[in-house]
Parts: C-alpha cells; sequence; structure tokens
C-alpha cells in the first residue's frame, strides 16, 4: 500500500518538476525566435528570473524522492542513464550561472556568450529528460543483476528521440506563453503567435508519440486491464483542446494553465501505465525494478510521507505565493528603462 | 586509472568546488540578514548600503552552491549505485527530507530576496534573507546527519541484504553528526568573517568609504573573536569523539604506529612513512601528551595503526597532514582575532594588520578543506565506517565514462572557478553603490 502511495508521489513530483521548470526551460530555448533587441532579451530573463531555481528544486526533490523512497530504483537509473545525466547536469549548471553571470557582465560578447549558454543549457535537459522518460516508458536492458547493458547511443532509439522531441516542444510552447503571460506589446504579441504556430505541430507529434506508445511499450496494458482508467487519458486529450482554444482567445493565464495540465497529465499518463514497475527490463521482464523489489522499509516509507504530507503543502504554498507577487507583467521600472 | 580510483577523485573535486561556496552562504547570510534588520530598526542609510553590497557578493557566490550541490546529489547514483542501493533506506530519506525541507525554502525565498526590493515591504524583505540564512543552516543539519551516518552509522538493522532504518530518533540525534555539524557550522562563521574583513581591509588600505568598511571590518571581527574560539574548543570536544567513535582515524591523524597501552606521546614534529610503518622524523615527544587531549587522562591507552590490518587502515600522510593544517590555522585565527581586537579603534593605522587581513580570505577555506579531508580520507577504506567499503559502493559501469564526465566536469568547474573570482573580485573593488545624495 505505502509503496504504491510512494509510486504515485514519485511519479508526482517528475510531474511537477515538468510543468515547473518546463515553462523556464522552455522559454530560455525559444529566447533566440522571441527578443528582437536587448530589452526583449532582459525581460525574457526577467520573465523567469525570480522562479527557475524554485522550479529546479522539484528536480532535487525528485531524485531525491526516488532515493529515499526506492534506492534500487534510484541506483540503476542514475548509474544506467550515466553520461545522459552528466549531459543534463551540465547543461542545468551552465544555465543557472547564465542567469546570473548574464545580468553582471558589460561586455557585448559576454552576455553573447551567456545567452547562447542560456539557450543551450536550456534546450538540452527538456531533450534529455524526454529521452530518458520515454526509453523508461518503453524498457531499458539492466540485467538480472540490474546493470545496464547498454550506452548513451541505445536509449537514441526512434521512440526514446520522439520522447525528447516531444518534450522539448511541450516545453517551448508552454514557454512561449509564460512569456505572454508576463509580458506586454510586441513581445507578447511575438510569444502568443509563436505558441499559436506551435500548437499544430506539438498536437501532430503528440498524437504520433501516442501511437508509437502502441507499438514501442506496454504502456497500455494497465488501461486495457482498467478500463475506467482510460478516463484519465481525457485529461490530456480536452487539455491539449484547450491549450488552443484559449490561445485563440488570448488568455494567457489560462492557456498557461492548460499547458500545466497538459504536461501533467501526459507524464501521469506514462507513470500510471508503468505501474508497477518503475524501470522495466527489455531484457526480461522479470529483470525489472518495480516498486516491490526497490521500496524502501515500511518504516523509511512512513516517515518520509508524514514528511511530504506536511512539507509539501508548505511549499505550494509559498511557492504559489511568489509566484501571485512576482508573476505581474514586466513593466519598463522592472528593467532598468 | 579505474572506474573506483576516478569517481573518487571526481567526487573529491566536486565536493571540494562545492565547499568554495557552502561555507560562504551559511555564514555571511546570517551577517547579512542582521545587517538588513539594523536598517529596518535604524532606518540608517549605511545598513541598507551594507546590506546591498554584501547582498551582492553573497548572491554571486550563492548561485554556483546551488548548481555544485545539484551535482552531488545525482553523484550517489550514478557513481555510487552500489553504495545507494545498500544505504538508501536510510541515507536516501535524509537526502529527501533535506529538499523538502531546507532547499525549497532557501531558492524561493532568495529569489524574493532579490526581486523583492520594490515589491515586499521593508520588513517582509528582511524577513526573506532571514529564511535563507536559517533555511540554508538547516539545510547542512540534514546535509551532515547524512554525512555523520556514514560515519558513525546508528538506528539501523541489516535486513533484505541492505541497511534498513531501524530507529530514526538515533539517526537524527547521532551525536557523532551534532559534533561535526556545529564543527563546521561554526568554521562557516570563520570563512565569511575573513571574508567580510578581507575585503573590507582592501578599502580601508584605500581609504575607501572608511565608516562604510570599518563598520564592516568590525563586524567581520566580532564574528571572528566569537567563532574563532568556539570553532577550536567545539574542534577539541569533536576530536575526542572521533577517538572514541573511530580509533584508526585517531592514529592516521597522529601518525601513531605503535600500541601504547600506558599512555601515548604527541610529537610536536613528525613525518609519517606509511611504506616503513614508523614516522621518519619524530621530535619533541610530549609523553602522555595525546593520551591526555583524546581521553583527559595522561595514561589512557591509545590504539597504534598496526592494531588493524594494512588494508584497513586509512591513508596515514594525506589525514596526518590534513590534520595539522587544520590545527595549525585553528590556532591563528583566535590569534589574529584578538590582534584585531586589541586593535579596533586604530584600525586605519595599522596598515600590517589590514594587508595580513586582506591575505587570509584564503585561510579559511583552507582549515575547512582539511578539516572534511581528515573527516573523508580518514573514514576510508571505509564509506559506512566499519559497514562498507568504498570499493565495494562504486558503480558498475565502463571506465570511459566515468573519464568523460571527470575531465568535462573539471574543465567546467574550472571555468567557472575562473569567473566567479574574476566577478567576486570585480564587485569586492568597486565597492558600495555611492550614498543617496
Amino acid at each position: 500500500m505505502l509503496e504504491s502511495i510512494w509510486f504515485l508521489l514519485w511519479g508526482l513530483l517528475w510531474a511537477i518538476y515538468f510543468m515547473l521548470d518546463g515553462y523556464d526551460l522552455g522559454l530560455g530555448t525559444m529566447m533566440p525566435f522571441l527578443a528582437k533587441n536587448e530589452k526583449e532579451r532582459k525581460a525574457i530573463y526577467k520573465s523567469i528570473g525570480p522562479f527557475w531555481d524554485g522550479n529546479e528544486v522539484w528536480l532535487i526533490t525528485a531524485g531525491g524522492v526516488t532515493f529515499a523512497a526506492f534506492p534500487k530504483a534510484y541506483a540503476v537509473m542514475f548509474s544506467g542513464l550515466y553520461t545522459a545525466l552528466m549531459l543534463l547536469l551540465i547543461a542545468l549548471i551552465i544555465r543557472g550561472v547564465a542567469f546570473e553571470f548574464r545580468g553582471l557582465v558589460e561586455s557585448e560578447w559576454a552576455r553573447k556568450l551567456w545567452d547562447k549558454a542560456m539557450v543551450v543549457g536550456s534546450f538540452l535537459p527538456g531533450l534529455l529528460l524526454g529521452v530518458a522518460f520515454a526509453n523508461i516508458f518503453m524498457g531499458i536492458p539492466i540485467d538480472e543483476n540490474g546493470v545496464f547493458q547498454g550506452n548513451l547511443f541505445t536509449l537514441l532509439n526512434p521512440y526514446g528521440l520522439g520522447g525528447g522531441i516531444l518534450f522539448v516542444l511541450l516545453f517551448a510552447q508552454h514557454g512561449c506563453l509564460w512569456c505572454a503571460v508576463r509580458t506586454d506589446g510586441e513581445l507578447n504579441e511575438r510569444a502568443g503567435n509563436l505558441a499559436a504556430t506551435l500548437w499544430p505541430v506539438v498536437a501532430a507529434v503528440y498524437i504520433a508519440f501516442l501511437a508509437l506508445t502502441g507499438v514501442y511499450t506496454k504502456l497500455l496494458s494497465n488501461y486495457l486491464t482498467y478500463p475506467a482508467l482510460l478516463l484519465i487519458v481525457l485529461i490530456p486529450v480536452f487539455a491539449i483542446v484547450k491549450v488552443r482554444t484559449l490561445i485563440a482567445a488570448r488568455k494567457w493565464w489560462k492557456a498557461w494553465a492548460a499547458s500545466s495540465v497538459l504536461i501533467v497529465s501526459t507524464t501521469m499518463f506514462g507513470v500510471i501505465g508503468l505501474f508497477p514497475a518503475l524501470l522495466p527490463s527489455s531484457i526480461n521482464p522479470a529483470y525489472s525494478i518495480t516498486i516491490h523489489n526497490a521500496a524502501s522499509s515500511q518504516l523509511t516509507l512512513k516517515i518520509m510521507l508524514t514528511v511530504a504530507l506536511i512539507m509539501v503543502p508548505i511549499v505550494i504554498g509559498y511557492q504559489f505565493w511568489m509566484h501571485k507577487v512576482f508573476a505581474t507583467k514586466i513593466t519598463d521600472e522592472d528593467l532598468g528603462y | 586509472m579505474d572506474v573506483l580510483m576516478l569517481s573518487r577523485l571526481q567526487f573529491a573535486m566536486a565536493t571540494m568546488f562545492h565547499f568554495i561556496f557552502v561555507p560562504l552562504t551559511l555564514g555571511l547570510s546570517i551577517m547579512v540578514a542582521v545587517m538588513e534588520t539594523m536598517y529596518v530598526r535604524t532606518k540608517k542609510d549605511i545598513y541598507l548600503r551594507m546590506t546591498k553590497f554584501w547582498g551582492k557578493l553573497f548572491v554571486i557566490n550563492f548561485v554556483l552552491g546551488i548548481v555544485t550541490g545539484i551535482t552531488l546529489e545525482f553523484q550517489f547514483g550514478t557513481n555510487w549505485s552500489r553504495y545507494s542501493e545498500y544505504v538508501g533506506d536510510i541515507f536516501g530519506s535524509l537526502l529527501a527530507i533535506e529538499a523538502t525541507v531546507a532547499f525549497f525554502m532557501e531558492s524561493t525565498f532568495l529569489a524574493a530576496w532579490i526581486f523583492g526590493w520594490k515589491k515586499l515591504s521593508p520588513k517582509m524583505h528582511a524577513a526573506c534573507i532571514w529564511i535563507v540564512a536559517i533555511a540554508s543552516n538547516i539545510s547542512a543539519v540534514w546535509i551532515i546527519l547524512a554525512n555523520g551516518w556514514m560515519q558513525n552509522p546508528v538506528g539501523y538493522v541489516i535486513r533484505n541484504g541492505r541497511a534498513e532504518l531501524d530507529n530514526f530518533y538515533e539517526v537524527i540525534t547521532n551525536p557523532f553528526a551534532w559534533g561535526q555539524f556545529f564543527h563546521n557550522g561554526f568554521a562557516a562563521f570563520m570563512v565569511a568573517s575573513f571574508f567580510v574583513m578581507g575585503v573590507s581591509a582592501y578599502h580601508l588600505l584605500r581609504k575607501n568609504e572608511v565608516e562604510f568598511f570599518s563598520k564592516s571590518f568590525k563586524m567581520g571581527l566580532i564574528v571572528a573573536f566569537i567563532f574563532s574560539i568556539l570553532v577550536a574548543a567545539q574542534g577539541h570536544h569533536h576530536a575526542q569523539t572521533v577517538a572514541k567513535m573511530q580509533p584508526e582515524k585517531l592514529a592516521a591523524m597522529e601518525a601513531l604506529w605503535d600500541d601504547h597501552p600506558d599512555g601515548a606521546p604527541m610529537y610536536l614534529l613528525a613525518m609519517p612513512d606509511e611504506k616503513n610503518e614508523k614516522n621518519s622524523i619524530e621530535l619533541f615527544g610530549l609523553p602522555g601528551a595525546l593520551s591526555f587531549l583524546a581521553f583527559n587522562d595522561f595514561d589512557a591507552p591509545v590504539k597504534g595503526l598496526k592494531s588493524w590490518p594494512k588494508e584497513d587502515r586509512p591513508p596515514v600522510t594525506i589525514t596526518f597532514l590534513a590534520f595539522r593544517i587544520m590545527v595549525g590555522l585553528g590556532t591563528l585565527f583566535p590569534l589574529l582575532a584578538v590582534w584585531g581586537w586589541m586593535k579596533r579603534k586604530e584600525l586605519m593605522e595599522n596598515k600590517l594588520y589590514l594587508r595580513i587581513m586582506l591575505f587570509s580570505i584564503p585561510l579559511p577555506y583552507i582549515a575547512i578543506w582539511a578539516g572534511w579531508a581528515v573527516a573523508e580520507v580518514g573514514r576510508q577504506p571505509w564509506i559506512v565506517y566499519g559497514m562498507m567499503k568504498t570499493s565495494d559502493a562504486v558503480s558498475p559501469i565502463a571506465t570511459s565514462q566515468v573519464a568523460f564526465s571527470f575531465i568535462a566536469l573539471t574543465t567546467l568547474y574550472t571555468l567557472l572557478g575562473a569567473c566567479e573570482i574574476y566577478l567576486l573580485a570585480r564587485f569586492a573593488r568597486r565597492g558600495p553603490e555611492p550614498e543617496k545624495a
């Protein structure tokens, strides 16, 4: 029972991470297409400046919870996907530093360099996380000892790459909507238009990815066993349609919220399909890492659950406050003009 | 080199780099919080300028602390997967709790502080930096509880082929861990106070913003005065805990080879020779001194390194030298603080002292690194003392992967370290924003 609760929480934490860091990663990726001058670039940095760090802690927590609740899954996942994770780390490092250092340097070339770091450091995490999760959905080559029998290129299969592209696109659209939320005038216009342009691409890739999911993975079997679960699948379908209509209505906050629902429900769709496996083995299903062979002791799960039930609502509370106070339209005064 | 050696080097490099930023964050956050509180209470412009100037240096430092911290959390899984699997039940939960109770708070409220100058009331703004300061120190508690468990594992049973949590209360009240926490926390204040004094000394030597930097220097001096004594006193206490709980670490710290059943001496000058299991130099022995320092009894028996099989002994030379560097600097700090305290009224005339303090900025960093080297190298060959060897903890992965990440991370960290020092130096030299007219 506790294992199952933690499995859902594990999935949910990753989903919240994708939802929150998704918009700042996506906006960082889209910056070259959105900002035409220094003032607009500054506005983009300002629009995610107060939030990216708090958002990224959800990754630490998702990683930490994997470690605490399912140590074996953490060990196999992180050592198995070694190079991908190292690339993710390097991307997040140069990106985090870019936020700080870009504002402190004065020369044109140094600013340009940090802008590049920002774009690459924002694009890579979406891609790598998408590739990683698609591979997990599909199953990775783990042997009977939980040792990963592959390398970075094993992960770059068509389905894995499909997942990577889908994540990058979902984040990009999410980021454009955030930009529209926080800006006025031309930049707002451009961000809204770009989100509208991205929508059919996102929808097409989404449908293609779902079709590939049927071919490459066993995610659907849980849904077929319990057809009631199929109702859950309606959520992303509804959300993706809502994103389109809300963009057309120029309701940016609501469009962003719909996009958040889309990202969370898409992740949860995969997670529920995985259950009870955390990391299915593509070599032999018997070698899979599941909640049964990977969970921590009952005592640890109980203590962790208590901590989570107390702390997570508090965290959500102050992060919500933070968004309420700081996610207002950026003015010229904010930019120092 | 094999996966084990590369992983150890990578971990050592990543922790040491991370530990340039953490202690300054721990100490300086509280100093900045005090400055801002003084501003809120007195409304004097100078405290606002102090808050902004030192706050800016704090923020430049903070970001690298965060991004390098993520690397560390991930590395347990990437490089030490067998360790993670074996002890995740306990160790993993401590890290997860740290993230939920402290890291979120730190990151969120620091952003509120940086961006909130106009959006928040002065009181709320000051509250934000206090929350950051408190959360950073709470974060240190959980991280050190995790490390302390590796030093002195408690509250567990071996079940299902791994260490499982048995008594959470024991884990969070681990006396070894709390000893480490206070020692490390006090040392963090040393780092911060020497940083503040060093930067202030630079400006005072140039007669730049004398009032501003005299005030800052004095604040640093008070902190250094209090904490240099606390860190030494508490360090002695902690060393006694080590003597009791990790006798081979004590033997390595002192390069003591033979058993001394009736009291062990301490040598003022010694140099270990690991190959021949003796000291190549051994001069000025004080009889019974080691026994007294470690156990408050001149005749207490102390075990020598030869009591343990060779493969179970920590690397002696590194542990021995690191311990001496730490203790040597730890003796110097109170002297410097007392000197400054006596001359605090005529700081400006004391060019020599100011110059010494300017060049002393790196010393507490070196001391704190050496301290961690004693703690971590001295624990070898165990990753969890007495329970799991480091060589059994490493991930079953290809050497080439670790070689790649080691080179990539080292290059990246070197570049970032250079940028960081450049920026810190530039903003420190530039001084505070000019007074409002």
